[in-house]
């Protein structure tokens, strides 16, 4: 039994990072722009899921407005460095930390909202955002946004090309990724997770929830922002659109796919939401004569309804954090070694 | 100046009661099924468009106008029982994101059958507009607040004077105690559906002829009617009525003297606002249960 244990730590140990560096060498072997963008739009996605999945598989609070501090990075670098011509890399803090700000603003009192209140509360917050990023004609550019954006370049290293674009966005998903598992497992973590099973118990443990929300709203704003920031770096052109309700949705149906409180939910949400949209894209011409990609949102839609339905806990069955810390057998917390997730 | 603000006045009493009606129908179902059913908007632009569409075959404006309504009351009543109905027991939230996917796959179907054109429906009646105290009154405004004001006492003559009536107002006032008396809430539900549904819709045919009609008119279509119904506190149909109303003529006079790129972000501000610092609602003092 303790060989087989040792086995399976064995096997543990090496499978994630090999699968890792599986992955990280995909850019070498595939010889498609399209396929490399289609996983940088994964990776964008999964960044801003992960925040999300936080806020709302921990802390148990929802968020419809998540595009909007998607769209605030976006703008944030796209105003400070042509308008501006601050550094990239100083316009990428600056994607960080305005949706960090604003969410510390509108969070106190929004978050005391619950359930339908809430996200009508975030909803209203996206929407305004994204009223402002076309009505704000001076600063934004009004509907037709802002071009010329230019490359991130961090120490003489100017991401110009898709293959270093796939290595800087993987590279934070993983950052993100491995951060939020230390986060999950520490004391925050379990205080956050008491949330989400019950408020009023949690705060009868001690525990200030309504600051600890706080904190996992700013934290998931400033994931969406840095995801913005560097959208904005990527695509090098923003306007309002991409930044709507429909994105906010989308965020939310990502969380919801993967499975709420799972390690990987988000990636995999992310992952599965942006390639069935491009399954959509390329099959429905083929079955409905003259009709454009743009059809697939009726699928998205469907897709939630019949998500929530029969299976609101999302599809993200295995690597389940929120219960390992409590079900890990004497045998194996023994041994010492620090989990390597 | 005064001609001005009396114009203003008018052109936003028509345009609040179609809020009145969509949060009218939005708090019904609400406080009957405890789902906020954000796809009504979408009911509204699927009633209005289908409207159009059939008065366009050559049916008569008034057969296109009633055929659309119980067209779009069946899509109420189908939807209720292949979305809602089994997800009866899941929470709020679920729910909210249900009828969220509902109402962007309702759009994406619009825009299938509609595409991206801008349609209208004529006006009512023929006529050049009327004249009170120096403002301009079109007769398309005349219908819309007559039909409002007919759909209401329809309704409040169907809560009041029918039995199936009383006990929707009974699922409406205490969704327990009316079960506990015998009142179905399954049949409940789905029938506050259907009449949802022909309520949207016929929102959706009084605006036609003053709107521009296109696929997507109902997301913001929906959002106003249910800010009107969180100032109404949303769990007070007469709220619901007065707070369409009220946010109707806001608009209307933000839009004239300030600037009309507002109009739509004042419905959302007034949403924060009041959702921010007053939950029960402007008008309500019944809806603190909830929040």
């Amino acid at each position: 039994m303790d060989r087989f244990r040792c086995l399976m730590k064995i096997k543990k140990t090496f499978l994630w990072p090999a699968a890792v560096l599986l992955f990280l060498a995909l850019p070498l072997v595939i010889d498609s722009n399209y396929l490399i963008s289609v996983l940088i739009v994964i990776g964008l996605y999964t960044i801003i899921v992960q925040g999300l999945g936080i806020l709302m598989g921990y802390a148990g609070q929802v968020s419809f407005g998540h595009g909007g501090f998607f769209g605030l990075g976006g703008y944030a670098v796209a105003i400070m460095t042509t308008r501006y011509g601050w550094h990239p890399v100083l316009a990428l803090l600056a994607a960080i930390i305005l949706p960090g700000l604003i969410a510390a603003i509108i969070g106190r009192p929004t978050l005391k909202l619950r359930e339908l209140y809430l996200a009508m509360g975030t909803m209203g917050f996206g929407i305004l955002i994204h009223t402002m990023f076309n009505e704000a004609g001076e600063l934004t550019g009004g509907p037709s946004g802002i071009a010329g954006i230019p490359y991130l370049t961090i120490g003489g290293l100017t991401f110009d090309n898709d293959i270093k674009f796939f290595y800087l966005i993987w590279a934070v998903v993983l950052l993100v990724l491995f951060g939020i598992n230390n986060l999950i497992r520490s004391r925050v973590g379990r205080a956050l997770r008491a949330i989400s099973e019950s408020e009023h118990a949690a705060e009868t443990a001690g525990i200030d929830t309504g600051k600890l929300k706080l904190k996992a709203f700013i934290f998931s704003a400033l994931l969406a922002g840095l995801a913005g920031g560097l959208y904005a770096f990527y695509v090098t052109f923003v306007s309002p659109a991409p930044f709507g309700f429909n994105t906010s949705v989308q965020f939310v149906l990502m969380a919801v796919v993967g499975g709420l409180g799972t390690f990987l939910g988000p990636l995999l949400g992310a992952a599965l939401v942006v390639l069935l949209g491009e399954l959509l894209r390329w099959a429905i011409p083929l079955v409905i004569p003259g009709a454009g990609g743009e059809y697939e949102i009726i699928f998205f839609g469907l897709i939630l309804v019949v998500l929530m339905i029969y299976r609101p806990e999302g599809l993200g069955a295995f690597g389940k954090i929120s219960k390992s810390p409590m079900e890990k057998t004497p045998a194996a917390s023994d041994v010492g070694l620090p989990e390597s997730g | 100046m005064s001609d001005q603000l009396l114009q203003l006045l008018f052109s936003g009493l028509t345009l609040g009661s179609i809020y009145s009606l969509i949060a009218l129908a939005l708090v019904t179902t609400f406080n009957i099924t405890g789902v906020l059913n954000l796809a009504l908007g979408e009911f509204a632009a699927i009633g209005a468009l289908l409207a159009i569409s059939l008065y366009a075959t050559g049916m008569p404006l008034i057969a296109a106008f009633i055929l659309s309504i119980v067209l779009v009351a069946i899509m109420g009543g189908v939807l209720e029982r292949a979305a809602i109905y089994p997800a009866r027991r899941a929470s709020g939230l679920t729910l909210i994101i249900i009828t969220i996917g509902l109402s962007i796959s309702l759009r994406g179907l619009a825009l299938l059958i509609w595409g991206t054109d801008t349609y209208s429906l004529p006006a009512f009646s023929k006529g050049g507009p009327f004249f009170i105290g120096g403002a301009a009154l079109n007769p398309q405004s005349i219908w819309i607040l007559g039909l409002a004001v007919l759909t209401l006492s329809l309704l409040y003559a169907f809560f009041e004077l029918t039995y199936a009536g009383r006990a929707v107002k009974a699922a409406v006032i205490n969704r327990t105690a009316a079960r506990l008396v015998g009142i179905n809430p399954s049949t409940v539900s789905f029938w506050a559906f259907v009449g949802s549904g022909a309520l949207g819709a016929a929102a959706g045919i009084f605006i036609a002829p003053v709107t521009m009609t296109t696929y997507d008119m109902g997301f913001m279509l929906g959002i106003k009617g249910f800010v009107a119904a969180v100032i109404g506190g949303l769990s007070n149909v007469g709220g619901a009525v007065l707070g369409g109303l009220l946010l109707g003529v806001l608009e209307s006079y933000s839009a004239g003297l300030i600037s009309s790129g507002l109009k739509d972000a004042l419905a959302i501000i007034i949403l924060l606002a009041v959702l921010l610092l007053r939950p029960q609602g402007i008008l309500g003092v019944l809806g603190e249960r909830k929040i």
